[in-house]
Order: C-alpha cells, then structure tokens, then sequence
C-alpha cells in the first residue's frame, strides 16, 4: 500500500489530570474512509481536534504525506491539505453561505471581494454534493439542520484538501438525510480523499467505513476491518469487555 | 443611502429589518415636530441638524463598526474629550499647526484603541467592563492636558473652526458631487449585473435597477437642492458622510468587513475557519476609538472651544444610543454604517425638535431614551425571531 496521506505517532494530550489521549498511532491512505468510534470521554473528540489543527497534542509526531507537520490551527491544518468539519459545524449564522464557504479564504478582484466568482463557485460546489439550498444568498442560521451541514462539507471541500475530519457527522440528522450523508462520503472517497469519521453510532459507521479504530479510555483498543467486524465485537471493544463471546455482550450488541 | 437599501427586502423576509425601521421612524420624528412647530423642516433648521450631526455621528461610525464584532466602547466620550485638549492645547498654547495638532489628536486615539484591543484579546474581557476603568484614565488625562483653566478658545480664525462651523460646499462642487456619485453609482450596478449575466447568475432587472438608482437620485438631488435655499451641505457634514460611505464600502465588499462581521457572528466558528480572530477584534477597537478622537476634533471646531465639558458621558449614549436606534444590533454581527447617519439624525431631531416644541434639557433626555428603548426592544425581538 502507499504512503499514508496522514499518520499520527504516539500522540498524547493531558487536560490537568485527565489523560485524554496516551500514546495514539493513526494511518489514513487516500480512498480509505476510517472510523473513529468510542464511548463519551473516550479521546474521539481530543484525537479529531488534533487532527484539525484545533487542539495542540502535548507529545507525538504528525506527518502529511511522510512529511512532519505542526498543525499550529485550523488554518495551518487546512494549508497541509487537512480539512475539518467541526461537531458545532463552524458557521456563522448571520452570513449567507457564499459568505460562510468563502470564510477565511475569500475571492477578490484586485482588493475587493469577488462576489460574482464566489456565488457561482458556491452553486456548483453545492450542485456537485447535492446539497439542496433555497438561496445562496440567505443566512445560514434560517437553514436546516442537514442544509447546514451540507454547507460545512461544501466549504471543507473547497481548496482540495486531502483529508476530510468529520466529527459526529449524523448526530444532528435524520433518518434519510443520514443516508443522503453517507452517500456523499462515499463520493468523497472516490474522488480519492482520506475521509475520517467520528461517530456513536455503530450502524452509521458500519455502513460506510473501510476500517474502523476504537478508543478506550484515551488508548487504541483495537482496529477492525469493516468488512468482516461484528456489531458484538466493536461493541466489546468499545466497552472494555475482554471475551467477544460473552453472552451478556452479544445480548447488549443486539442493541 | 440607497446602498442601505440593497438586499433589504432579502434581509425582510429572513428577520432582519436593515435600515427600513429607522426610515420609518425619522419620518415619523420629523412629521409629529413639524405639526408642532412649522420651523423645524425648514431649511435653516435642516442645514444646522447637518452640521450638529457630524461630530456625533462621527463617533457613532466607531461605535457600529465595535458593535460588529460585539463589543462596546463606553469610553469614546472621553477619548473625544482627550483629542479635543490635545488639538486646542497643542495649537493654541504650543503654536503647532492645527493640521499637525488634529493628527497627533487622531495618534493618541489610535493608540488607546490598540491597547484596548490588546486587554481584550489577551485578557478576554468584555469591552464594556475594562473600558470603564479607560474611562476614568483617559478623563484623569483630559483634564491634565487642560490644565488649571480647564478651558481653551480656538480663535475664530482658524482652519479647523473655519471648516467645522462656517465652511459650506459651493453650489458647483455640491452638484459636482451629486452627478459623479449619481454616475459612480449607475456604473457600478450595470457592472455587477452584466458580470452576473455572464456568468449564468440571476441578476437585478433594468426596471429594479434603474429604480434603485432613481431613488438615490431623488434623495441626493432633493436634499443637496433644499438644503441649498439656505446655506447649503456643510463640509463637517459632507466629511461624515463620505466616511460613513467608506465603511459601509469597507463592511460589505472587503476581506476586513467580511471578517468583522463574522466575528460578530461567531467568533470561534470564524477561528476555526482561519480568520485571525484577534487582529479583527484589535482592529475594530481602533476604529472606534480613532473615529471618537475625530469626533472629539470636529465638536472643538464647532464649539471652537476645548473644555472640561467636552465629551461628557451624555456624549457617548448619544453615539450608542445613535448606532442602535440607527439598526446596528447589540449582538454582533449585524449592522449598516448608514445606521450611524440615520440614527444620529433621529436622535438630534429629537433634541432639536423637543426645544422647538417648547420642551426642555430634562424632555430631551426622556424622549430620547424611550426612543432608545425601543431601538433595543426591536433589536430583541429580530434576535429571537432569527433564532425561530
């Protein structure tokens, strides 16, 4: 296989006391879709924030294609390629969504902002996800919850990164935009991006993952091939029982 | 002024009123005083309403572009005060030329709004609060510059009373002024509208078009021409008014403006999206603080006198006061710089308005707050329904 797109090292990262992360390894290739799955208070969140440049790591190596980075921001994060939506999605609700695609990385015509270049970019990148907008021109806080997040993948898709860091992507769908989400991972990989995925639920990951990592208590307690993993195996590895054939497991992974 | 107007109805139908409420309002104010007293539309009163809105409008200007990204100065009356004795001491006792003297003025207002912005982002205390205790510096430094007196005359000669006071465009430059702004305008929307049909966008139609620009006209005609029956547009005026343009300019169609509002809006989303947060912030407070020394400039030109008085707190929630009922929301993120013009328009035709009808200092101050209040009740009330 080739070079991962993004390996993490021995990350670790401490609140106070707290150890969030402790010694985390993580390798994502392109066209590979990875799941980050775990119980609350696990290091999903600590481990996606370091990869989004949104939280700083207090020991480990990051490398972006075998080169080592320091992802000081989300913005220097974005500039190595890494491209994030955020759980809260990032979004400003008294901008428009040309004005919240463009956020950060505007469009200008001499020093002026080029409002005619960044609408017409905005309906194509929003045509090309499928992501349905009654204007482009009303601000994002009057959107749906889906037409929000449609818009955060949008503008995480512009610039061409080479990774995408979802975090708990579909807590806040429903039923059919969950499946309409997933699909539009599925395009994302085969445009030959390395997608990271944070999620609670088993299903969604199941569905849509080609290898799925569980955190424990800040530590890497197993990763698993899609493909073949069970629901009573992720769920063993999730909760720390040691035998997968546990009875008292398999009945609590029946959901 | 028609800028204003632009995505109005947009913005209508999303919760956001812009600036129609305060239209609506300043012709109201100007329709119940002039039932009550027929001078108050004449022109001789317009043409002093012009000229004793641009020192406060000036600041007001600083206040909308705070209030954009959240926060609120409640020191600028006394920064305003602070280049008022600088200006008038400077020039007056010292012999610097007043050009040298305004600057140095503008400098110390500059530099008060870097170290706020400083506290601010390092300290990440709301500016309301450590602006008090800048309150209290900056009056104790006021008051030192002042010296013993604690008043200083401009002589009447001078460029600055000369160009505040008495210093009116000619008719000439007036309509000069018009037809460039007029043509500027018109060419700048057929521009935007054929680069839009170019590239398959919807765009305005030549009726709304040539309406919008019809508007613009009627308004700057109408006005330059009345004002015209007596002395004319006065240069503070025209001075405060091409400010605010410029930051209406500088809010809608730069990077600066973009990221200002977005702060306002959202100032970790606009983190995480690689806006740098903190220069913004750091950036805004200079405004309003350079804008309050401005101000503070202009109402020495116009009192042609420096004093203890000068910007008094009643100053700085006029200014406030101005931003908020002009449209601007306490909030952030959202605002007009022609809130700043049409505000403080509202608020000195209350106050001029008020002694015409035979009402006194102490009138003055209730009718103003209540319209404040209600400024803030509405500002409330497009929050919550945003919010749905």
């Amino acid at each position: 296989m080739s070079a991962p797109v993004l390996s993490l090292r021995a990350v670790a990262k401490s609140y106070g006391a707290a150890r969030a992360l402790d010694g985390v390894d993580v390798e994502l290739h392109r066209h590979e879709v990875l799941a980050v799955i775990g119980d609350s208070g696990a290091g999903k969140s600590t481990l996606v924030g370091v990869m989004s440049g949104n939280q700083r790591p207090d020991a480990g190596e990051i490398a972006v294609d075998d080169r080592p980075v320091t992802l000081a921001s989300p913005a220097v994060a974005r500039s190595h390629g890494i491209a994030s939506v955020f759980q809260d999605l990032a979004l400003a609700p008294n901008l428009d969504v040309v004005e919240n695609l463009f956020l950060g990385a505007e469009l200008t015509r001499g020093r002026l902002l080029d409002e005619v270049s960044m609408e017409k970019q905005a309906w194509e990148l929003l045509g090309q996800l499928a992501v349905r907008v009654p204007s482009v021109r009303v601000p994002v806080g009057a959107l749906s919850a889906a037409q929000r997040q449609g818009v955060a993948i949008a503008r995480s898709l512009l610039g061409d990164p080479k990774v995408i860091v979802l975090d708990e992507p579909t807590a806040s769908l429903g039923i059919r935009q969950t499946a309409e989400f997933l699909t539009l991972v599925e395009r994302l990989r085969s445009r030959g991006l390395g997608v990271v995925v944070t999620s609670h639920s088993l299903v969604d990951v199941h569905a849509v993952a080609d290898r799925i990592m569980v955190l424990r208590l800040g530590r890497v307690n197993g990763e698993f091939d899609a493909s073949v993993a069970t629901q009573e195996e992720l769920l063993a590895a999730v909760t720390g029982v040691e035998s997968p054939g546990n009875g008292a497991v398999r009945g609590g992974g029946a959901r | 002024m028609i800028a204003a107007f632009s995505g109005t109805w947009h913005r209508v139908r999303s919760g956001e009123l812009g600036v129609l409420p305060v239209v609506g309002l300043l012709a109201l104010v100007w329709l119940v005083f002039q039932a009550i007293n027929p001078a108050f539309l004449s022109s001789d009163n317009l043409v002093n309403l012009t000229q004793q809105s641009a020192a406060t409008g000036v600041i007001a200007l600083g206040v909308v572009v705070l209030l954009h990204v959240g926060q609120l100065d409640l020191s600028i009356g006394a920064v305003s005060g602070l280049a008022a004795a600088i200006t008038a001491v400077t020039s007056v006792q010292w012999g610097w030329s007043q050009g040298v003297s305004v600057l140095v003025a503008l400098g110390v207002g500059l530099a008060v709004g870097l170290v706020y912005g400083m506290v601010h982002t390092r300290l990440g205390v709301p500016g309301f609060v450590f602006t008090l205790a800048g309150l209290l510096l900056v009056t104790g430094l006021q008051l030192r510059v002042l010296g013993p007196t604690g008043s200083i005359n401009l002589p009447f000669e001078t460029p600055l009373v000369y160009l505040s006071q008495r210093a009116f465009l000619a008719p000439a430059a007036s309509w000069t002024l018009v037809a460039l702004i007029a043509a500027g305008y018109v060419a700048a929307r057929l521009v935007e509208r054929s680069r839009r049909l170019r590239v398959d966008l919807p765009a305005e139609s030549l009726g709304a078009l040539a309406a919008r620009c019809a508007v613009l006209v009627a308004l700057l005609v109408g006005g330059v021409a009345y004002l015209g029956t007596n002395r004319g547009v006065g240069v503070a005026f025209a001075v405060f008014v091409a400010l605010v343009a410029a930051v209406d300019f500088a809010l809608r169609r730069t990077r600066w403006g973009r990221s200002v509002r977005a702060v306002g809006g959202d100032a970790d989303a606009a983190r995480k999206a690689g806006v740098p947060v903190r220069r913004v912030f750091v950036s805004a407070f200079v405004v309003s603080s350079t804008m309050a020394a401005l101000g503070g400039v202009l109402a020495t030109g116009r009192l042609a006198a420096a004093n203890q008085g000068t910007g008094e707190v009643e100053l700085v929630l006029t200014a406030i006061a101005a931003a908020v009922i002009g449209g601007t929301s306490l909030f952030g993120g959202r605002g007009s710089a022609w809130s700043a013009l049409l505000g403080v328009l509202v608020v000195q035709s209350v106050s001029t308005g008020v002694l015409l009808a035979g009402g006194d200092y102490s009138m003055r101050l209730v009718v103003t707050g209540l319209v404040f209040t209600v400024a803030i009740w509405l500002d409330a009330v497009a929050r919550r329904a945003r919010r749905g």
